[in-house]
């Protein structure tokens, strides 16, 4: 963009990211929104509904009616459908989402339809997935037929969002308008909004008026979507082409016209830098912007180089493409920020290289020698540095044709070097990095502070956040820019004149100074007395101090937070400090502006904070104290190893960097080719992340084992052992004796993992052992953790050692039993106080080393397999959970195809038995049920036996039998998945899964609604309920699931929550396993969605099934098979109010707050709703019918 | 039969008031209140500490698990901005649905800003704020004195915030309640209400915990109210209002005797439907007719301290007697 001083329009400024940005537009230019959640475009459609339920109107004054769909694929039709019917539409999404659209997409083009698709580019999953940004699946949209246009900063997200939408009326070309997820959609920075005026302005309605004329309606009938012949196909797909030549001039038109009413100026490519450049980078989206200021600066040193930055790359205007490029170019690299492994050249060089041919400028003749690049995949960091870099390469004799920027590789040898020294940012600029938790506040107060400096300075601000892979403890870091002039870097703070470290744990965990420019302040939070805390800093992080001469500050925030009623939420006080610190602005404006946005941010929440958050203000700056620092290092202390001494090779070798953020330096050598990667390394990461833990009193133990099996990350728990296995224990080790007929006489330990536990609670609120003296002690108690670190640390080494116990021994495997068993699935990085977790947990103790899981995209995908480190581990024989992830919508096929795999590995298992031992009598291994621990295990020693049987052998079909004998050991088949998979997006394969019988096992994880992407309304989210695209809360109750799979008769359905019976969960996981056909297990899962202190999950559970919103039943088709009744109810009849349950969760007080006589509808009927679902399940608990099948035993049996 | 009375700023056509219940959330019920003939109705108690709680909690429901996840920035949808509390949005709801005197119920333990609520509740249409002096003091530091002193500058800053009536209502607990009942009378007070009644916390032998009960009153718990009334009523200028206890006209009779002005109902109401307090205006009216009293006014206060026929028989003298007849 460029800025031409035509206007003459006072300038308004608001600080909003990209994806505010342009659903700012799109609300204000449509009709209907139809929608569906993906990151990191979910915000635009949550924007939309949040306007559109407050009534706010587009440019016509009308209401867009904004509705949610089951997936990007129903979102994409119905938007069809709608601009089909005359409407204006549009719609937002992200990778896979786009692809889902793909179909549609073909089609709107084909249609000539008006039409714009705004993107936020996302990284497509290949070999993993990723949520951050490129452009693979936009490149992936290139056949469409969609005009496509390229936002590379929050400004051009709104303005060139508006182009989209102008040019689209005009040339009948849809329009996708995408910029880079997060560095884009979620960076904030300053924007001058476009007004209504402005948008009226500039929106002709002669072409809304030829949209209408085209509509498809009774009352001009004509036919569309017909299917064509070879005689007529060709032809007609060839008419279009007049409207795809005519597009680039109308969208340059369209920008022109923005120019003239803004000032703000634009072209098809816009080129930046020397008049007469030998050397040009060819760039689109966000990286452009880092190119220009980088261009910039090396001119400025002499040098003559230029960023040419695409914006329209469909159609795209060879003529626009060579007229922008300086005729002085010698060197061009066009660089891609995608990947099409095997093409002779990534898709944009290809463009260019055709563009320039076609113009006459071709490499090697008039035009200048072409170089490809590849860069930013998945939002690596892409920095002056690399474009410098760039550049030099371009200088160089004989630069390489192909190359890769930002990585080291050392297998290919693509990439080239970066000097990471190099740094352009100007000295007026103010750089600060923060290191906060989640919980903690951090990032609010950061968005803010950059909003303060933005709309009430007039310098410029930009704010962008990181977070870390872990949902529970999670580390952000804000990286913030303060100048007098506009800020185009797009890329992480490298040298900040102001470092935070907000938790004091971190210093131990990272070198948070590693960002710090030379003399930058350093504010710690320190819960220590002043005097203290330089002693307490490791050696490294002394040093740093000492060698970059850092000034460092200190401020007891969390004492001041907690002293002014806030809690945990340090925002406010490390905020104040932060501007008492920078001088950014006169401290008593920013304490008046600070104390301003805190009205504004808690006023929705009640006075009350905002009067606490006042007074932090006030005493923060009084808090805040400059250390005196020794002129030399003197801590005794070294930061602890990332990982412990005793982890194996890989995990010393990759995942330690990994967690120590040092992943972007690892070669290309060091990762697997395919995606595989080792599992159980998760124990290897220690986050220490709990204030408290839970410490166990053996004495007032019941030995329930419920602590255990509670426990969302399998942290605390229990053991039965022989006595003699306890030489060697450390002194402070606990052990009884076990009472239970089963293992009498053997000894007993709960054991909490002092450094993995998240501090939950969940196992103390659960406990139901009270001391009888002092009620208020119960067998497991919350301590403080850093006192008693090291010696639980020991203990549970010790724990961890003693021998496994002898599953064929436990005779009751109900919950306590269960819980015996080692998990096979610790760790992980799910929220403290999880209610999913505990389920997946129980099924890999249960099934853990024959099970496989095919897991929907989701929490359970995240948790389960986020690097840099996985939860899902193995026993001490190797054998664990094999695990993966496909996508979000194909989880029950994907499942469903491990199924078909293992059969047929097993089928052939058997048929060689068969062929090679005909006479050994092996009945039995073919033969065996295999239908619980027992049997299952009987057939592993047979399977053992059989492998032996097969050494003495010499036959080609011994070996392949020895390779596949395993399969004999019956395999569980788990799809696992939320139930915006089961309900919505995932639903017509999960039924058809269903509809077939074969044996496999469903879980869903039900939270009620999208948990990972936020909380947006899933068919499953009950009435009443606020959740987002549903803020007036669900008008309709949840879909009953459970009973649609009970219509097939063949499927097992149970449906549990571990809270309200934990035997009646573990008896459904076991059946469900057990039977020999499909079985579809509903699993209530508690959430942070739900809105409320999930340490009370347990007794949650237990108020919901009271109530009867939540019935526990189990429905087995071998009791239909019996003739009897086959659903069993596993609960009382509602016995406590709906409405005392939907006072508890915040999703449903906050209708009370908003609309008390709508809540209490809501809840007369969802009352209703429970005892009518109650009547029926009664009824299909007490029929008899006919057996239909008499003795069957499922398909695969 | 003439049954009007005065209490809070306003001539009552009789002394049956709806008490501060969780009735009023239900504007059909209000409705049946006033066409049942209710002479004014008290809200439901705003609590201090319920809203405060209500407040942190939901904000650490919203904001705990908020910017801590790339996917996620928040997990619930953020309602619009509250132009106003739900608790005056329910008191103009129910004051634009009836007719009779309406007084808002603030039930808190500190003052400041806690009292703004009053000046909202007033602005929203209320006719007069019962302010229910709610303290359980545990903390053996904490002397009576110093309660008192709190609780007394709390009604006075009341009055200063507000032009309206203010009725405070008190729990029986205090060591000279006649002495407190005056200073509060000095500090502006102009009614009180007797008496608060507190949730019960009660054992659970087998779970080994509390649990908190609040059961709907019966006539015995109106002996403690008729007490206090006989003994406050001539000693003081304002006027007294019973609540708990009250649950057929004898109770109400023998309240005004011992000099109540108004009555407050809520359990009996809960118990047998708004339309109980058209007959018991109706049967009090009887029994007046019929015990040749011409007016309400006429017995109110006849059995108090100090005309009662035995005075002593409300002191101490009549747990000395009970004592007695027992053995």
């Amino acid at each position: 963009m460029s800025v031409e001083n035509a206007s003459t329009r006072p300038t308004l400024r608001s600080m909003v990211d990209g994806n505010e940005a342009a659903a700012s537009i799109a609300h204000r230019l449509s009709e209907v929104i139809a929608i569906y959640p993906i990151t990191p475009a979910s915000p635009m459609g949550e924007l939309c509904d949040v306007w559109s339920a407050e009534g706010r109107t587009n440019i016509w004054s009308t209401v867009p009616d904004v509705v949610e769909m089951q997936s990007e694929g129903g979102a994409a039709g119905a938007v069809h459908g709608a601009i089909q019917a005359g409407a204006l539409a549009t719609t937002f999404t992200a990778s896979q989402g786009l692809l889902l659209m793909l179909p549609n997409m073909y089609k709107i083009a084909g249609e000539l339809t008006p039409f714009v698709l705004h993107v936020t580019a996302r990284t497509i999953a290949t070999h993993a997935l990723s949520i951050f940004g490129d452009h693979s699946d936009v490149m992936a949209a290139r056949g469409t037929g969609f005009a496509m246009l390229a936002s590379a900063s929050v400004q051009e997200a709104q303005d060139l969002a508006l182009v989209s939408h102008m040019a689209t009326l005009e040339s009948r070309v849809p329009f996708l308008h995408f910029f880079d997820g997060f560095r884009t959609s979620h960076e904030i920075n300053v924007l001058e909004p476009l007004s209504n005026e402005d948008l009226l302005a500039l929106i002709d309605r002669r072409w809304i008026e030829h949209h209408r004329r085209r509509a498809l309606t009774p009352d001009r009938p004509q036919i569309r979507g017909t299917a064509q012949n070879p005689d007529t196909f060709f032809q007609a797909r060839e008419a279009s082409n007049p409207y795809y030549a005519a597009c680039p001039e109308i969208v340059q038109g369209a920008m022109d016209r923005l120019a003239a009413h803004t000032g703000r100026r634009y072209n098809l490519f816009d080129y930046h830098g020397h008049p007469e450049a030998d050397r040009v980078v060819v760039i689109m989206g966000s990286a452009g912007e880092t190119c220009c200021e980088t261009v910039d600066h090396l001119n400025a040193a002499g040098e003559r180089v230029g960023v040419l930055q695409v914006r329209l790359l469909r159609p795209l205007s060879t003529e626009a493409l060579s007229e922008a490029l300086p005729r002085s170019a010698r060197n061009v690299a066009v660089l891609d920020r995608t990947k099409e492994p095997g093409a002779p050249a990534d898709p944009l060089f290809q463009d260019v290289l055709t563009a320039l041919h076609a113009v006459g400028r071709a490499p090697g003749g008039a035009g200048p020698n072409l170089f490809n690049g590849r860069y930013g995949l998945a939002s690596k960091e892409f920095d002056p540095a690399c474009v410098k870099s760039i550049f030099d390469t371009l200088a160089s004799p004989s630069p390489p044709p192909r190359f890769t920027v930002g990585i080291v590789d050392d297998v290919t040898h693509l990439s080239i070097a970066v000097d990471d020294s190099f740094d352009i940012e100007p000295a007026e600029r103010v750089k600060a990095v923060f290191y906060g938790l989640g919980s903690d506040g951090t990032v609010s107060a950061n968005k803010n502070s950059i909003k303060i400096i933005g709309e009430h300075t007039d310098r410029y601000a930009q704010g962008y956040f990181v977070y870390d892979s872990k949902k529970a403890g999670a580390m952000t870091v804000s990286h913030l820019r303060f100048g007098d002039q506009p800020i185009r870097s797009a890329y992480l703070v490298r040298s900040a004149d102001f470092v935070a470290c907000h938790q004091w744990d971190f210093l131990d965990r990272f070198d948070i100074t590693e960002r710090a420019a030379q003399g930058a302040t350093l504010l710690l939070n320190a819960p220590f007395p002043n005097q203290e805390v330089w002693d307490r800093l490791p050696l490294e992080l002394q040093q740093s101090i000492l060698d970059k001469k850092l000034r460092l500050f200190t401020v007891d925030a969390g004492q001041l937070a907690q002293d002014c009623g806030l809690g945990g939420r340090l925002n406010t006080v490390m905020q104040t400090c932060f501007f008492a610190l920078t001088k950014i602005l006169p401290f008593e404006r920013a304490v008046e502006l600070v104390k301003g946005a805190i009205e504004k941010s808690y006023a929705r929440r009640g006075p009350e904070l905002v009067t606490r958050n006042h007074q932090a203000v006030d005493r923060a700056r009084d808090s805040l104290v400059e250390l005196q620092i020794p002129d030399r290092a003197t801590a005794h202390r070294r930061r602890p190893p990332i990982v412990s001494e005793a982890a194996p090779d890989f995990v010393q070798r990759v995942t330690a960097l990994l967690l120590a953020g040092k992943g972007d330096l690892m070669p290309v050598s060091a990762f697997p080719v395919d995606g595989s990667w080792p599992v159980g390394t998760a124990r290897w990461e220690k986050r220490n992340i709990a204030l408290e833990i839970p410490l166990w009193d053996e004495g007032l133990c019941v030995q329930c084992n419920q602590c255990a099996l509670v426990c969302p990350h399998a942290a605390i728990r229990t053991k039965v052992y022989d006595a003699d296995a306890l030489a060697g224990a450390p002194e402070s080790f606990q052990s009884t004796g076990y009472r239970a007929a089963d293992l009498r006489g053997m000894s007993y330990t709960v054991q909490v993992a002092p450094e993995d536990c998240t501090g939950c609670s969940l196992c103390v609120e659960i406990c139901p052992a009270k001391d009888r003296a002092n009620p208020r002690f119960k067998a497991i108690r919350m301590e403080p953790q850093a006192p008693v670190r090291e010696r639980e640390r020991g203990k549970y080494e010790f724990f961890l050692g003693l021998p496994e116990v002898d599953r064929s021994r436990i005779a009751r495997l109900d919950a306590k039993g269960s819980q015996l068993l080692q998990p096979l699935f610790e760790y992980s990085g799910a929220c403290a106080g999880c209610g999913e977790t505990p389920y997946l947990k129980l099924l890999t103790q249960l099934f853990g080393d024959r099970l496989l899981i095919a897991n929907a995209t989701g929490c359970s995908s995240i948790y389960g397999g986020n690097l840099p480190t996985t939860p899902y581990t193995v026993n001490g024989d190797g054998r664990g959970p094999a695990w993966s992830n496909s996508l979000f919508e194909d989880n029950a096929e994907f499942g469903l195809g491990f199924r078909l795999a293992v059969d047929s590995l097993r089928r052939e298992a058997e048929a060689l038995v068969t062929r090679l031992l005909p006479d050994q009598g092996h009945g039995e291994i073919l033969g065996a049920a295999q239908i619980d621990e027992p049997s299952v295990e009987a057939q592993r020693r047979r399977v053992v036996e059989l492998i032996g049987a097969l050494r003495d052998l010499d036959h080609p079909d011994a070996r392949r039998l020895e390779a596949i004998a395993d399969y004999l050991v019956r395999k569980s088949v788990w799809l696992v998945g939320g139930d915006g998979w089961a309900y919505d997006i995932g639903y017509g394969g999960l039924d058809h899964v269903l509809a077939l019988r074969r044996d496999v096992n469903i879980l869903v994880l039900d939270t009620q609604v999208y948990s990972n992407t936020g909380g947006q309304q899933s068919k499953a989210t009950p009435l009443g309920a606020a959740a987002k695209f549903a803020i007036h809360g669900k008008e309709t109750p949840q879909k009953d699931l459970g009973m649609e799979a009970m219509s097939y008769g063949h499927v097992y359905v149970a449906q549990i929550a571990w809270g309200a019976d934990m035997n009646q969960t573990v008896r459904a996981l076991r059946e469900a396993e057990a039977y020999r056909g499909p079985s579809l297990v509903i699993a209530y899962s508690t959430c942070v969605a739900h809105g409320y202190d999930l340490r009370f999950g347990g007794e949650h559970q237990k108020m919901l099934v009271d109530s009867g919103l939540w019935p526990l039943y189990r429905f087995d088709p071998e009791r239909l098979g019996r003739g009897e009744p086959p659903l069993t109810l596993d609960c009382k009849p509602p016995r406590t109010r709906v409405e005392t349950l939907l006072k508890q969760e915040a999703r449903f007080r906050m209708i009370e707050r908003l609309d008390p006589e709508r809540f209490r509808t809501f809840t007369r009927r969802s009352q209703q709703m429970a005892s009518r679902r109650r009547a029926i399940y009664e009824q299909l608990a007490g029929i008899s019918v006919p057996a239909t099948e008499p003795g069957h035993k499922g398909a695969d049996a | 039969m003439n049954l009007s009375c005065t209490y809070l700023g306003h001539t009552l056509p009789h002394p049956f008031i709806v008490g501060a219940s969780p009735m009023v959330d239900d504007l059909a019920v209000v409705r049946r209140l006033e066409d049942s003939g209710a002479a004014a109705i008290v809200m439901r108690s705003l609590f201090e500490e319920q809203v405060l709680n209500d407040e942190l909690a939901s904000a650490l429901a919203i904001d705990g698990p908020a910017l801590s996840f790339a996917e996620a920035e928040s997990y619930l949808p953020e309602p619009a901005v509250r132009e106003a509390d739900d608790y005056l949005q329910l008191l103009a709801t129910v004051r634009d649905a009836v007719d009779v005197p309406l007084f808002g119920s603030l039930n808190g333990i500190h003052g400041g800003r806690w009292l703004k609520y009053a000046e909202q509740m007033v602005a929203a249409g209320a006719n007069g704020i019962e302010l229910n002096l709610y303290q359980l003091p545990t903390d053996s530091r904490q002397s009576g004195a110093d309660i008192e002193e709190v609780q007394l500058e709390m009604v006075a800053e009341l009055k200063r915030r507000i032009a309206k009536p203010v009725a405070v209502k008190l729990s029986p607990a205090y060591t000279a309640l006649p002495h407190f009942a005056r200073r509060l009378q000095e500090s502006g007070a102009d009614a009180l209400v007797l008496f608060n009644r507190f949730y019960q916390a009660d054992i659970d032998p087998e779970a080994l915990d509390v649990v908190r009960r609040l059961e709907l009153s019966d006539s015995s718990e109106l002996l403690l109210r008729l007490r206090w009334l006989a003994v406050l009523s001539p000693q003081l200028q304002l006027p007294l209002a019973v609540t708990g206890g009250v649950h057929t006209p004898i109770d109400a009779v023998k309240s005004v005797m011992a000099g109540a002005s108004a009555i407050q109902l809520v359990s009996t109401l809960l118990r047998h439907g708004p339309e109980r307090i058209g007959r018991l205006r109706d049967e009090l009216a009887r029994w007046l007719t019929e015990h040749g009293y011409s007016s309400l006014q006429e017995m109110r206060g006849c059995m108090d301290l100090s005309r009662c026929p035995d005075p002593t028989a409300f002191e101490r003298a009549n747990y000395m007697e009970l004592l007695r007849s027992w053995q």
